[in-house]
């Protein structure tokens, strides 16, 4: 008998799974990152160009190009992960039948969930640098530290994948996702610190971000670009706790959705 | 399977089910829609789990070893589930992978010469016909080269001549000693190709045998059918069921079962006789029409 199928979490089954969205990804790649490319230079262009010349000049010291566009990189990761793991995941449940055809195969639902929620960090890890490629055609000067924002991105991207993964694998209908948009997605995405300081809001505001991982990803990216902190570590754990603890609840939700 | 329950909610979809399957053979499960064929297919693969009752499949216990037991057997499911973005052979490549294949490119080759698809191989499987997809889903289950071959109603919604295309596949594949578990409610797939048939319905198995002695034992020799207006047909069913022999509906006629044993008189002489078949069986078990 062979050993196929013995132990958890298999390489080989989690690298299989994530071979069927490289497939996939050839096909409709050049659109994503169309997309992801020029939505930066609109909103540097809106936000950072717009206001930062007719309203706004320095934000915590920083010109509010760099400021914005430092923080685009959450808005980027965000769109990058969340909706494609809440979309993608129901599509592929309900109406491709995929999960049904690879759990035929010896993988199990802890492999599947590990790998699509590896594959969406990758993709939000590079998707979530375009922001700051862009923002240097803007004036952002490089620095070594930006070279770890990808893993900030991966970090965070994972840990809301997951958080797709398990809306995908509680709502009952696709409408659904409106609710979580409205209710989750866009606070999460307005209080991160991307557009305005957190500093000037009321204090629950501020509160609230501090257990916000965009917010986290915000201050870490700008950190990396302008000088660390020492609680940058503390922010980096927080990241990975969170995506932790999305990983699990994405495969406990998965797991009932999938399993009869 | 031993004693094998699974609830829905308040509907038994397998209701005590016990079934074994000898290695080598192709047994078909035979039963209308509802019965709960596919429902035993995913008990089998762990992608339901059972309420009740043992489950044991190439020599791995289940749920628990369901993954390895995944790994030696294929499973062409009832609905197309293929990436249809994805070329043909990439849609085989992902699955050699799955199934930890070693050599990917030859199972690739192998795949695509068992789907008659070689010439086909970059092209995305959204400009394939029904029939070639349904070939590329055989395929793509039988990757792994599996002990044990899951089909759950491998021709639904086929029309005749891809429907005998892929019977000489499965066919192909019993030669090559593969067992095959093989879910249908076609009657001729059935007989075609099924060493044993297992009848069920409600969720069990009701009879279990090869299709001649099924037909022996259930139908009889020869059956008569009927044809007339309605008030006819129920003179001739009235009478035929006072001497105790079996009558079902056959469309626009009724089919008396076991006419051979009929005396005189109880078959009218329009009557059409011709060998009792597995549809007889069938229907005279589940009550349901043969498709």
């Amino acid at each position: 008998m062979s050993d196929v199928g013995v132990r958890r979490l298999e390489p080989a089954a989690i690298t299989g799974v994530m071979s069927r969205e490289v497939a996939n990804f050839r096909t409709f790649w050049k659109a994503t990152a169309f997309s992801s490319l020029l939505e930066p230079v609109v909103y540097l262009l809106a936000f950072g160009l717009g206001l930062g010349v007719t309203v706004v000049d320095k934000v915590d010291g920083l010109d509010y190009v760099e400021f914005v566009g430092t923080g685009m990189v959450a808005t980027a990761v965000i769109f990058s992960s969340a909706f494609p793991a809440m979309f993608g995941t129901f599509v592929k449940e309900r109406f491709q039948r995929t999960y049904d055809a690879i759990l035929a195969a010896p993988v199990d639902v802890e492999e599947l969930v590990s790998a699509e929620m590896l594959w969406i960090g990758l993709r939000a890890s590079i998707f979530g640098c375009f922001p700051l490629i862009v923002t240097m055609l803007f004036g952002l000067d490089p620095s070594p530290g930006m070279l770890v924002v990808p893993l900030f991105c991966f970090a965070t991207a994972l840990g809301f994948a997951g958080f797709g993964i398990a809306v995908a694998a509680s709502v009952a209908k696709i409408d659904q996702f409106n609710y979580v948009t409205t209710l989750v997605i866009t606070p999460l995405f307005l209080v991160a610190g991307t557009f305005f300081p957190i500093d000037d809001l009321p204090q629950g505001f501020q509160i609230a971000a501090q257990v916000n991982p965009l917010h986290q990803l915000v201050e870490l990216v700008r950190h990396a670009c302008f000088g660390f902190q020492a609680t940058d570590l503390l922010r980096f754990a927080s990241l990975i706790a969170f995506a932790l603890l999305m990983w699990r609840i994405a495969v406990r939700r998965m797991s009932r959705r999938l399993i009869d | 399977m031993s004693g094998v329950r699974k609830r829905f909610g308040p509907i038994t979809a397998v209701g005590g089910l016990d079934l074994e399957v000898p290695e080598g053979i192709c047994l078909g499960l035979l039963g209308p829609n509802g019965a709960g064929k596919s429902t035993t297919m995913r008990l089998l693969t762990g992608q339901a789990i059972a309420d009740e009752g043992r489950i044991e499949v190439l020599g791995r216990h289940l749920p628990e070893e369901a993954k390895a037991a995944r790994a030696e057997m294929g499973v062409t499911p009832q609905l197309d589930n293929l990436d249809v973005d994805v070329t043909v052979e990439d849609n085989l490549a992902v699955f050699a992978r799955l199934y930890r294949v070693q050599d990917v490119q030859e199972a690739i080759d192998r795949g695509l010469r068992l789907a008659r698809l070689t010439g086909r191989r970059r092209d995305a499987v959204d400009k394939l016909s029904g029939g070639m997809r349904r070939r590329l889903l055989l395929a793509r289950g039988l990757i792994h080269r599996p002990r044990l071959a899951l089909l759950d109603e491998p021709t639904v919604g086929l029309d005749p001549q891809i429907r005998t295309e892929l019977w000489s596949l499965i066919d192909g594949l019993r030669t090559e000693g593969v067992t095959i578990l093989m879910s249908t409610h076609y009657i001729e797939e059935a007989e075609r190709l099924a060493d044993e048939v297992a009848v069920m319905a409600a969720g069990k198995v009701i009879a279990r045998g090869r299709p001649h002695e099924l037909i022996s034992e259930h139908a009889g020799r020869e059956t008569a059918e009927v044809y007339g207006p309605p008030s006819r047909l129920a003179e001739v069913r009235a009478n035929a069921e006072r001497q105790g022999l079996a009558v079902r509906p056959a469309g626009p006629a009724i089919a008396i079962v076991g006419a051979e044993r009929a005396e005189d008189g109880e078959v009218p002489p329009e009557a059409i006789r011709r060998a009792a078949s597995l549809e007889d069986v069938f229907v005279l078990l589940t009550g349901e029409e043969a498709e």
